[in-house]
């Protein structure tokens, strides 16, 4: 679970400062896929920034985790902390694949191992096996010794989303992950990660102006202006459907 | 090192490359540093041979001490003789000449006029002979005149029994001819010069400052004394010039190369930062590449170095020795990891904020 407490982050802008997240609030669950919305340069990206630990904010608490974990406010770590935490905690997804040249999709996904810290996450250490696994699940089992340059612009963000899911985060962060693709392949990366989402409990937070993906999310946040104007439930049918699975 | 190493194997071709330059340069640096060691051993190493703790020259009124003006008088040896703390002093007689051996034409020679060895330590000691119609003649003198022990070499109209040859001893890149003090002052007369020693060669532990200021000498180490020496100053300045500016020439081309490709890689350095990747293990990668391409580079020069060098030894005064090639080597790798350094400013200065996209 990731929550975001009354959480406040300016830039500076000439003499002034502008503020880009203004006094958000708001909790992206356990298995749960949180889509974050609103017109271009309302502070969506930025959020995401912030629960990502790459940017500290003016005010407020970033606490991730819970459950049988333990809750850490990442607004008040050290860079050094912060960096540890992603690498351990948190899986990020970008709006292009970022996937490294010179690595076959198998080591962009294994690298995860070797960022310089522990080699595990909190659910698994991140080994071949699992890599593979990985790779399978997101339907690039055949294509694990190719590059980036070999592999198309949906198999890349799908290697992307391996290498975010690894080592076992609590919190997935998925910035506008089809903005690259076109409508088809990017439905089906939207599906993909709301899959895994349920699948491995994941809290998982994803920017998107692309409302096509609404009723694969379980939430919807509407930012505007770096407010938080609109939380409703986006996928009533599915939730209605899980509910009368559950009975 | 799991990127470090995936980078050098997909970008094989630029970092063979660079490894090529780097190889060269060592090569480069390398046998102009056996040359100048080469070179040097021709200049010095029966100055170096020399006994005594401490070299004695004449200080000119105004300039500094040079061995081929240099002419110790009898009141400045004996003030020497007869300081406080002197155990003892050897004076030494240089001069160039000529040497023949029966009918083959003139060769140059450095006549070296000393006791015979027991006075002190020292290759050149080790030739003196006990008579004076006797010399001893170092490798490369007997070699250029042709002579062995027992055969005769005429010098300055007077004939001398060879009675040792051995030793590799230089001055001046000429090789030396030991005489006894007497018949080396004879020679020195005959060549226009008054017989007296050149230098002297102290052993003890007088204070050495005040007696040579008594005596209007200047007092030094056997190394330290090598300055006196002009042709080794100017050509040993010159070559080492070169060495150091290829030195830098390398720390500045290892240096833009790493700066280039660091700043090629500023993105996925962003990216793994954001993924998780602790500045330190960025550096150790990037530091770890470098000495992977210095390391090979280095070593394949170094081999060429030594390759060439027992090639070339026979024909060009070149000195292979740890010295001449290992050191070099380790200076190149130091330089070229400090020239690798500067382009870690592009790692510990990227923002992985960046990997995000710059539209926030």
């Amino acid at each position: 679970m990731i929550t975001l407490d009354d959480v406040t982050l300016t830039f500076p802008d000439g003499d002034r400062r502008v503020t880009a997240v203004d006094h958000v609030s708001l909790t992206a669950r356990a298995g749960v896929v949180t889509g974050i919305t609103g017109p271009s340069g309302s502070g969506k990206s930025s959020l995401l920034a912030v629960a990502a630990t790459l940017i500290r904010p003016d005010s407020g608490r970033v606490l991730i985790g819970g459950g049988s974990g333990s809750v850490v406010d990442a607004a008040a770590l050290s860079p050094g902390e912060a960096t540890a935490l992603r690498r351990e905690r948190i899986g990020i997804v970008f709006q292009q694949s970022n996937l490294l040249p010179s690595l076959t999709a198998r080591e962009q996904v294994l690298v995860m191992a070797h960022l310089g810290g522990r080699v595990a996450g909190r659910r698994g250490s991140v080994t071949r096996a699992r890599v593979d696994e990985l790779l399978d699940a997101v339907g690039l089992s055949g294509h694990a010794d190719k590059r980036p340059a070999q592999l198309s612009g949906g198999q890349r963000q799908r290697v992307a989303i391996a290498r975010a899911l690894v080592h076992g985060p609590d919190v997935l962060l998925v910035d506008e992950p089809t903005s690259a693709l076109d409508q088809e392949r990017g439905a089906a990366i939207v599906g993909l990660i709301a899959q895994l989402t349920h699948d491995r409990g994941t809290a998982t937070m994803l920017v998107t102006h692309d409302m096509v993906h609404r009723d694969v999310l379980d939430e919807l946040v509407t930012v505007v202006d770096g407010r938080v104007v609109d939380t409703v439930p986006a996928a009533p049918a599915s939730r209605a459907a899980a509910a009368a699975d559950a009975a | 090192m799991f990127v470090a190493w995936r980078d050098l194997r997909f970008a094989r071709g630029r970092f063979v490359l660079i490894g090529s330059v780097v190889a060269l340069i060592t090569l480069l640096v390398g046998f102009l540093a056996g040359l100048t060691g080469g070179l040097a051993a021709q200049n010095v190493s029966a100055v170096l041979g020399l006994p005594g703790d401490r070299l004695v020259l004449q200080q000119p009124s105004s300039g500094q001490p040079s061995f081929g003006e240099s002419t110790i008088g009898r009141e400045a040896r004996v003030g020497w003789q007869t300081a406080a703390g002197v155990d003892e002093v050897v004076p030494v007689g240089i001069v160039q000449g000529r040497a023949t051996a029966g009918a083959a034409s003139a060769v140059g020679v450095a006549l070296f006029g000393l006791p015979a060895a027991g006075s002190g330590a020292g290759t050149v000691a080790a030739l003196a002979p006990d008579r004076d119609d006797e010399v001893g003649l170092s490798a490369a003198a007997a070699s250029d005149l042709g002579v062995g022990v027992g055969d005769r070499v005429t010098i300055t109209g007077t004939t001398y029994r060879v009675a040792s040859v051995g030793g590799d001893a230089w001055y001046s890149h000429t090789p030396v001819l030991a005489m006894t003090p007497d018949a080396w002052a004879a020679a020195d007369r005959r060549l226009g010069g008054d017989g007296a020693p050149t230098v002297l060669a102290v052993s003890g532990s007088p204070d050495w400052d005040a007696v040579a200021d008594r005596t209007h000498t200047s007092a030094a180490s056997h190394l330290g004394s090598l300055t006196a020496l002009e042709t080794f100053k100017s050509e040993v300045g010159s070559l080492a010039l070169m060495i150091a500016m290829l030195f830098g020439v390398s720390a500045l081309v290892v240096g833009a190369f790493f700066t280039v490709w660091t700043m090629q890689r500023a993105g996925d350095v962003a990216v793994l930062k954001a993924l998780g990747a602790s500045t330190g293990s960025l550096v150790r990668d990037a530091l770890g590449q470098a000495l992977v391409v210095l390391v090979v580079g280095i070593g394949v020069g170094t081999a060429a170095v030594v390759g060439l060098g027992a090639l070339a030894g026979g024909a060009l005064p070149f000195l292979l020795s740890p010295l001449t090639a290992l050191v070099p080597a380790v200076a190149m790798a130091a330089l070229g990891l400090a020239g690798a350094a500067v382009a870690l400013r592009t790692v510990t200065a990227a923002d992985p904020l960046t990997a995000l996209g710059s539209n926030r």
